[in-house]
């Protein structure tokens, strides 16, 4: 974003820290704002301590169409200017810092806890939070009619908890505001001091549907700090278990979406359909939910020929058995009046605010890790983006139908023509004073981790991003003008992860 | 509507034949976890203990060691800090236990679930409605329990079915370590719901904080104020393991009865 690059910086690429550019407060904001404006987005920005009185933030940057990645970083007291009123998609990357690492960003427009925890970050002499854990006070709308209603945190079905704020004119909602936190485990503290072998279980539960996504990422920052070099072999068997994953929600959310429409037969059929895609990730791994699979230097079990021949045999059949159920759904004209139009995103509120994975590309956005920052097995073989252009609840429907069919052929192509060779490698101590960015494609989009060493090759800071992270956000742009009642079925076309926000 | 008959048709039966016929599982599933005191050398067990990344290996104050398959995360990584060799998962999908001294022992072996008394027998035998709260969850045990109500699971065959309101409830499914913003929520819900209730803890996080034991921000599972009627371990526990422990407790599976305990629930 300085335009000469000399950082170096990549996917799964460790860079030394000092060659981090730092710059002063002031001209990191202008850096952040301008390389925004130029076509980067904010992959992470976040703090740590810097002995004991600062904090030093430190922003992730990426160049989708030029498939480049770039890092900047600032020492800052207890305040510094805020840069979310001139670039919005730092807004809420700005409350986490604020409550992480007790730091005041002045001017920031909605200043609010984001997950309601202690400052576990802040530098030790700093005695408290920027943000108090209890002051969370929602916007309200005032006018004769206007009415508001609460939902959550426990909600009517079997959903990880999250509290969600509606100001409505009769059945129209005209804002919602979400407080989230509820699942806050304090992920981040475990992993910067857990062992690597705690670490990566910890790793494994960040999001119990995306297992693989942030254990790849996880294993991904690991190994380029360590100089662990994967096998061929192993890295396309973590991109088999990553496709598996994708498609076994994927197909989830289809059924989900269905059965929030009333369409019973669909909601049925893929919801069974989906859990076969977590029983052959079972075969795989021994857990449905790939548990196990992924580890530092690369997976803890081989693809033997004769599974190698079943998983093409089920998938294929997968595929015979999916397509009329999914021409059913997509094809029925009361299943598209319901689709069409609702929960609409528009596609500048995608570039302002920086969201990822289907949700960006149903806004005709091309926008995949795979594809930008490709790594792993993607580096071999391409997936095509797939996108649709109009934002509502049908495009991200569709574009998770067409991702369905490009997964399964990736499998079954992949699975086929393994290469030789191992599939672990060993994986020692971490190098000192660096800083490695992993991003994956997971289902819901984008997970970023970044770790830092310490000059003793210990942790010094890991960051977690999960895609919610940003999506969260899309789904209060997309309900206004909505009827309350359909709040479900926009909430379930993008399905977000609680637990990957709260951490 | 004939494409849809076509369709429906052609995915046939595919309703899982437990409690009656044979379930199968892959070769790689892991199962309850089992330890083969033969295989051990002895006196290294306590070096074991402190490789585990779980506390599945414990010690016993007389120097023996023990599995807690309610601390288990069914990893690969916990039978590779045996040392000996010992320690190793079965196939065995049945690990629901009453009491939470019933997932511990010296060979991995669950005391399993008995079923309720004779009047909870009566009033929750064949229609049981449960309330599923998450706290401090990873979202994993909620995956499974969405997925007892598909077609191949079908929990409803058996009366059992996930209620909107604790008002509805008979009881209540824990997910998750119990995070500290979650904890009034969940006694609020518990306190909710008409008694006599019941208290189910589904998942190693549930149970003891699973891979966020000991963080500052979670209460170790379901705390001790919340009586617990039933245990289901796992990371998480597949649902079949899930809907065998609900069966045990209604006393629906054959010799589930013989083990009836008299035990009142809170």
């Amino acid at each position: 974003m300085n335009g000469l690059l000399q950082l170096g910086l990549r996917n799964r690429r460790a860079v030394p820290w000092a060659a981090v550019p730092r710059y002063a407060p002031e001209a990191f904001r202008e850096i952040v704002i301008r390389s925004v404006a130029d076509g980067w987005r904010i992959v992470t920005l976040f703090g740590m301590p810097e002995g004991a009185n600062d904090t030093c933030l430190t922003a992730i940057l990426a160049h989708d169409r030029r498939s480049q990645l770039d890092a900047a970083s600032a020492i800052v007291g207890e305040r510094y200017e805020a840069i979310g009123p001139d670039c919005p998609q730092a807004l809420d990357f700005e409350r986490e810092v604020a409550e992480q690492c007790g730091v005041v960003p002045n001017g920031h427009p909605s200043l609010k806890p984001l997950r309601r925890h202690p400052a576990d970050h802040r530098p030790s002499a700093r005695p408290a939070a920027a943000v108090e854990r209890e002051a969370y006070a929602f916007t309200r709308w005032e006018g004769e009619e206007v009415h508001e209603v609460a939902v959550g945190p426990v909600h009517a079905g079997i959903i990880e908890p999250g509290h969600f704020r509606f100001q409505a004119h009769g059945e129209e909602v005209l804002a919602l505001e979400i407080m989230l936190g509820y699942q806050h485990r304090g992920i981040e503290r475990l992993l910067e001091t857990r062992d690597r072998s705690a670490a990566t279980l910890v790793a494994e539960s960040i999001a119990g549907d995306s297992v693989i996504a942030h254990t790849n990422a996880y294993c991904g920052a690991i190994e380029a700090l360590a100089r662990s070099r994967k096998t061929p072999r192993a890295q396309s068997i973590r991109g088999v278990a990553l496709e598996l994953e994708r498609l076994a929600n994927h197909i989830g959310d289809l059924g989900a979406i269905a059965g929030d429409v009333a369409y019973a037969p669909a909601a049925a059929f893929f919801g069974r359909m989906r859990g076969e895609c977590l029983n052959l990730l079972m075969t795989l791994s021994g857990n449905r939910y790939g548990r196990g699979l992924v580890r530092p230097g690369g997976v803890a079990f081989d693809i033997p020929p004769d599974m190698a021949v079943e998983v093409a045999d089920r998938l294929a059949r997968l595929r015979d058995e999916l397509t009329p159920v999914a021409n059913l759904f997509f094809q029925n004209a009361s299943v598209q009046a319901r689709l069409e139009g609702v929960g609409v995103v528009p596609q500048a509120s995608c570039d302002a605010l920086g969201f990822v994975g289907p949700v960006a590309r149903a806004c005709e956005i091309l926008r995949d890790v795979r594809h930008d920052h490709p790594y792993g097995v993607f580096r071999f073989v391409q997936i095509p983006v797939a996108t649709t252009w109009a934002g509502d609840v049908f495009a991200r429907s569709l574009v998770r139908w067409i991702e369905i069919r490009r997964s399964i052929d990736f499998v079954v192509d992949q699975v086929q023509a393994l290469p030789r060779g191992d599939v672990r490698v060993p994986c020692g101590a971490l190098a000192s004073n660096e800083l490695a960015v992993a991003m994956e494609e997971g289902w819901r989009g984008e997970v970023a981790h970044v770790v830092i060493t310490d000059s003793d090759g210990n942790v010094r800071r890991h960051k977690v991003k999960d895609p919610s992270f940003h999506n969260w956000r899309a789904l209060t742009v997309a309900m206004p003008g909505n009827q309350i009642s359909d709040f479900p079925l926009c909430n379930k076309s993008f399905n977000l992860s609680y637990a990957g926000h709260d951490l | 509507m004939l494409s849809v008959l076509l369709a429906r048709w052609r995915q046939g039966f595919r309703t899982s034949p437990f409690p009656g016929g044979d379930v199968r599982f892959p070769e790689r599933y892991r199962g309850r976890p089992t330890l083969d005191a033969a295989r051990c050398d002895a006196g290294v067990c306590e070096a074991c203990a402190r490789r585990c990344p779980t506390d599945v290996i414990r010690l016993h104050p007389d120097g023996r060691v023990e599995l807690d398959v309610g601390a288990s995360l069914f990893s690969p990584d916990e039978a590779a800090a045996c040392l000996g060799g010992a320690l190793a998962f079965t196939g065995d999908f049945r690990v629901a236990s009453r009491t939470r001294e019933g997932l511990v022992s010296r060979t991995g072996e669950v005391e399993l679930a008995g079923a309720l008394d004779a009047e909870s027998r009566r009033l929750f035998g064949r229609s049981l409605r449960l309330r599923s709260v998450a706290a401090g969850s990873c979202g994993g045990c909620e995956a499974e329990l969405v997925a007892l109500g598909n077609v191949v699971f079908d929990m409803a065959r058996f009366g059992i079915q996930f209620v909107a309101s604790p008002r509805h409830a008979d009881g209540m499914v824990v997910t998750g370590a119990v995070s500290t913003n979650m904890r009034e929520a969940l006694l609020k819900t518990y306190e909710a719901i008409p008694k006599p209730r019941l208290v189910i803890a589904v998942g190693a996080c549930a149970i003891n904080g699973g891979p966020v034991r000991e963080s500052p921000e979670v209460m170790n599972g379901v705390p001790p104020d919340i009586p617990v009627d039933l245990w289901i371990p796992g990371c998480p526990p597949h649902p079949l393991t899930v809907l065998d422990g609900l069966l045990r407790l209604l006393g629906r599976l054959d010799g589930a009865a013989d083990h009836e305990s008299d035990t009142a629930i809170g």
